[in-house]
């Protein structure tokens, strides 16, 4: 309790998406190591704010690690240095007194910068709105207990179904591809019976779009499940895989 | 006709509550409601603001029918609505589980663990539909946990004695915003939801009497923009972040209903907000929002503090540590208390009981204001890969904020606000007071009465969306069908987007010394010492003073940097402040009204011996409606009398 840090901060600042950007370095003393970082970044603004100087834009809502806004790139890693947690969930213990942490927004073709540490994510959307779903209308459903589904299937599909749509694969890969998010959408859904009578135009489609977008191929380096909040594994990319060599088969 | 014509006098609350008995209401009005045809559906134009559990099921169910909807969110996705926070689960009346429940008994634990201040047709209606809600969303792929017959799972939440909570995980919130998530998004890629994300409505446009728009702002560019449509949804949320520190997400706030409140509609019961458990405790104040540990936790968990006030004294010192104190000196005060419910009393009765013990000396952590939530029994009794199971998501959460491990030494809980009763009121349609503008999910107040049971906000959220609003929406309009779309050049438009404009100017211009969140601190801090968990005359009367202070502050020294064209994030903020300082003010006022304690609202001058809640149903048993009557005036309070003809009210007992 109550052990402070001081910190140096080197911040992407950038006026817009077709502004110039640059780091811009800020100093913050006594910061408590029971502060997340985001609490730590809240300090810093108000420090600005109280210098009348402009804060720091970032995203960031549910502050517990579920809602997938939160995108900093932190010291060269998406979400930062701590393993499986959003960057609203790391906390100031993790860094030592006198460290100097970088800070940048996620670097993707995929993700335009809208203003300093802030990226447009909506191509994620649009993937999702290209076959992310089963097609079923509100009503007229059987019954949830109609279709017995194996313990082991829906526990799989949980795991996939976790992903929080934050971006931090495509931020960690160095071809840009969205594979692990598309991945995980697929590989639940074709786990599950609701999910199989569409699997194959699903996951076409989610390709297409994906690569429509400038999102780049896999080429399995595995960065993305690394720095993964949720530890979805790249076993979902394989299953995707296979999901798309016999969806073409059967063309 | 299934309602009544709407004839009363300006002035008195009609519900607008369908006859005959309480379970073929519903069956009964949707007989008989007007329906709109497909053709016509086409013609006609739904903004949905909000894409939570009740926006985003409400603009696809509206899509999939054929209307043309337009929807809205703060987000850069409307897979961020804060319903994604939600862990624990949600309620259905399916009896899978063969222990004896049933549509009556979701309805009557429902409006009993709403202290017998919601209304009995909206909640008896929430419960029948609450099975479609599961089918639908084992339909749309949400992985629901199963058992290893294949079938689904059920686990127990608060003030219930069966086992009704569908779960996935800790994140259920998340797997149901997700399938309704899809669900738009297959209406947005057919292009019959036009999304609009990093939008924030910013008023609400009436013509004639009836809800035709809403002026919103671009949050990327700054640029106010005007909308037409033929009726407005409005699924917002609450407004607990007037407290500023809450388990709500950062953005999480009750303009819109503000919005709303200014233009007609009332705002009703606005002190019933909801003060969870069990949440991690404040550590520093510099923090921003605080983390509920999911009340699926007090299924395996055991709540307790020392019995000894040295030892409470000596933990606090950091000389003894939770594993030190033996079993027979340790107080689990809710088995002792309640011991027909035990750890699983409704979440008003639990976080009383949290605060009675701290504030008798027994408190834990170093600033005496946490209680210990246990997991050492049910570690030996199902061994800990099966906690790691069932909580495995939450467990992790609390060590990396905490940094203790759960399973080796108890967590440490404390309330926080965590959910908001009371809002917009609706009648039975979930039409507001206004015509054409519809209310649904938190945002509305309609049926969780003075307290909500847990695993209840998703079940209702998606009830709104899925199967409720779709349909009384029609019933409206059916007589808009041969309404033009308007121009939005209209002088109602034109007029609406000035106020907002000068609002925004207002704003920018005060350049004063305060940030936004500083000014937001303060006002947190006079809500939750003042019309938190116990609340008195005196300190009611000291709030509203202190709230006419913060507002001045406000309008007088906040700082906000930048411009109005371009994206600012202390402009979004400040304008929402300004809201929650009026909604502070419309808490404390109803606070100071309601002389008697019910649910989440508890007056210490209305307390049993045994300092349980003390209800008055003589002079109580209404719903508060706050009609606004124009800046700076006193609002006028009306009543919709609460009339229970199918359930008998008593006084709650969890105790046998």
């Amino acid at each position: 309790m109550d052990k402070t840090i001081n910190v140096t901060l080197k911040v992407w600042r950038q006026a817009g998406p077709k502004a110039k950007g640059h780091f811009e370095t800020y100093k913050l003393d006594n910061i408590s190591t029971d502060a997340s970082f985001l609490e730590m970044m809240d300090i810093l603004n108000e420090k600005l704010i109280n210098e009348r100087k402009e804060p720091v834009a970032f995203d960031h809502d549910c502050r517990e690690g579920i809602c997938g806004m939160c995108s900093l790139y932190i010291n060269g890693h998406p979400h930062g240095p701590d393993s499986e947690i959003t960057t609203c969930q790391l906390h100031m213990r993790k860094f030592k007194d006198g460290e100097t942490i970088t800070i940048e927004p996620w670097r993707s073709a995929g993700f335009p910068v809208i203003k300093d540490l802030m990226v447009d994510r909506s191509a994620y959307d649009k993937i999702m709105q290209a076959g992310g779903f089963i097609s079923v209308t509100t009503g007229g459903v059987p019954d949830g207990n109609a279709i017995p589904i194996p313990k082991d299937k829906a526990d799989e599909a949980m795991d996939a179904a976790a992903c929080i749509g934050c971006g931090a694969c495509a931020a960690a890969c160095k071809n840009g591809s969205a594979m692990l998010f598309v991945s995980a959408k697929v590989s639940q859904l074709a786990l599950l019976p609701q999910g199989r009578v569409e699997a194959k135009r699903r996951v076409k489609a989610m390709l297409s779009k994906m690569d429509e977008l400038g999102f780049g191929n896999c080429t399995n380096t595995g960065a993305c499940a690394a720095e993964c909040p949720k530890a979805i594994s790249i076993t979902h990319i394989a299953r995707l895989n296979r999901e798309f060599i016999k969806a073409k088969l059967s063309d | 006709m299934a309602k009544k014509e709407q004839t009363a006098a300006v002035g008195t609350i009609d519900a607008k509550i369908p006859e005959g008995p309480l379970a073929e209401k519903w069956t009964n009005y949707k007989a008989h409601q007007k329906l709109v045809n497909p053709a016509n559906k086409r013609r006609l134009d739904i903004i949905v603001v909000g894409t939570g559990l009740a926006g985003a099921s409400a603009a696809a169910s509206l899509a999939e029918m054929g209307f043309n909807v337009l929807n809205f969110c703060i987000q850069d996705s409307p897979r961020r609505a804060h319903s994604i926070a939600a862990q624990g689960g949600i309620n259905a009346a399916k009896n899978y589980p063969n222990d004896g429940d049933s549509v009556y008994r979701l309805f009557y634990d429902t409006i009993k663990g709403g202290d017998y201040r919601a209304r009995e047709a909206n909640v008896y209606r929430l419960a029948e539909v609450s099975n479609n809600i599961i089918d639908q969303c084992v339909a749309q792929g949400v992985p629901f946990a199963r058992d290893y017959g294949g079938l689904l799972d059920n686990r127990s939440f608060g003030g219930a004695q069966v086992s009704r909570t569908f779960y996935a995980r800790g994140q259920t919130g998340q797997q149901l915003l997700l399938g309704a998530y899809s669900a738009l998004s297959r209406q947005v890629g057919r292009g019959q939801v036009k999304l609009y994300t990093r939008y924030e409505m910013l008023d609400i446009v009436v013509i004639e009497g009836r809800a035709r728009g809403i002026i919103a702002r671009n949050l990327v560019t700054g640029r106010i923009e005007r909308f037409f449509a033929h009726a407005v949804v409005v699924g917002s949320g609450g407004y607990g972040n007037t407290f500023f520190l809450s388990t709500n997400a950062m953005a999480s706030n009750g303009s819109a209903a503000m919005q709303m409140y200014r233009k007609g509609a009332y705002f009703a019961n606005p002190c019933y907000a909801q003060i969870h458990p069990t949440c991690i405790p404040v550590h520093g104040d510099y923090q921003s929002k605080l983390t509920l540990m999911s009340e699926s936790l007090r299924n395996d968990g055991r709540i307790w503090v020392p019995k000894k006030k040295e030892d409470a004294e000596a933990i606090r010192a950091g000389k003894l540590k939770p594993t030190d104190i033996k079993e027979e000196d340790r107080d689990y005060y809710l088995e002792r208390r309640y011991p027909a419910f035990g750890n699983l009393v409704p979440r008003d009765v639990a976080s009383r009981a949290a605060k009675e013990r701290c504030d008798a000396g027994y408190g834990v952590g170093s600033t005496g204001l946490a209680v210990y939530l246990d997991f050492a029994d049910a570690i030996n009794r199902l061994g800990e890969d099966v906690v790691r199971a069932r909580y495995g998501n939450l467990f992790q959460m609390y060590e990396k904020i905490v940094d203790d491990n759960p399973y080796k030494t108890p967590m440490m809980i404390y309330p926080a606000i965590h959910y908001t009763m009371g809002g917009i009121w609706v009648d039975y349609e979930l039409q507001t007071s206004v015509k054409g503008l519809f209310c649904i999910g938190e945002a509305n107040f309609s049926d969780h009465g003075a307290n909500r049971l847990g695993a209840s906000a998703l079940m209702q959220g998606l009830a709104d969306g899925y199967f409720v609003l779709p349909y009384t929406i029609q019933n409206y309009l059916a007589d808009q069908i041969q309404v033009p779309r308007m121009s939005v050049d209209l002088p109602e438009f034109i007029e609406a987007e000035k106020g907002v404009t000068d609002k925004i100017k207002r704003v920018m211009g005060i350049q004063g010394k305060r940030s936004v969140d500083s000014i937001h601190r303060e006002l947190g801090l006079v809500m939750w010492d003042f019309v938190g968990m116990a609340r008195n005359k005196a300190g009611l009367e000291e709030a509203l003073e202190k709230i006419k202070a913060i507002r001045k502050e406000f309008w007088t020294n906040v700082y906000v940097p930048g411009t109005d064209m371009e994206l600012n994030v202390e402009l979004e903020k400040a304008l929402r402040l300004s809201d929650f300082i009026e909604i502070a003010e419309l808490m404390a006022r109803d606070a100071l009204l309601r002389e008697e304690s019910c649910g989440g609202h508890f007056r210490e001058e209305h307390q049993t011996e045994d300092g349980e809640a003390l209800r008055d149903d003589e002079h109580f048993a209404y719903v508060s409606c706050w009609k606004y009557t124009g800046e700076g005036n006193e609002p006028e309070l009306l009543k919709e009398p609460l009339n229970y003809e199918f359930v008998q009210r008593q006084q709650r007992n969890y105790k046998a």
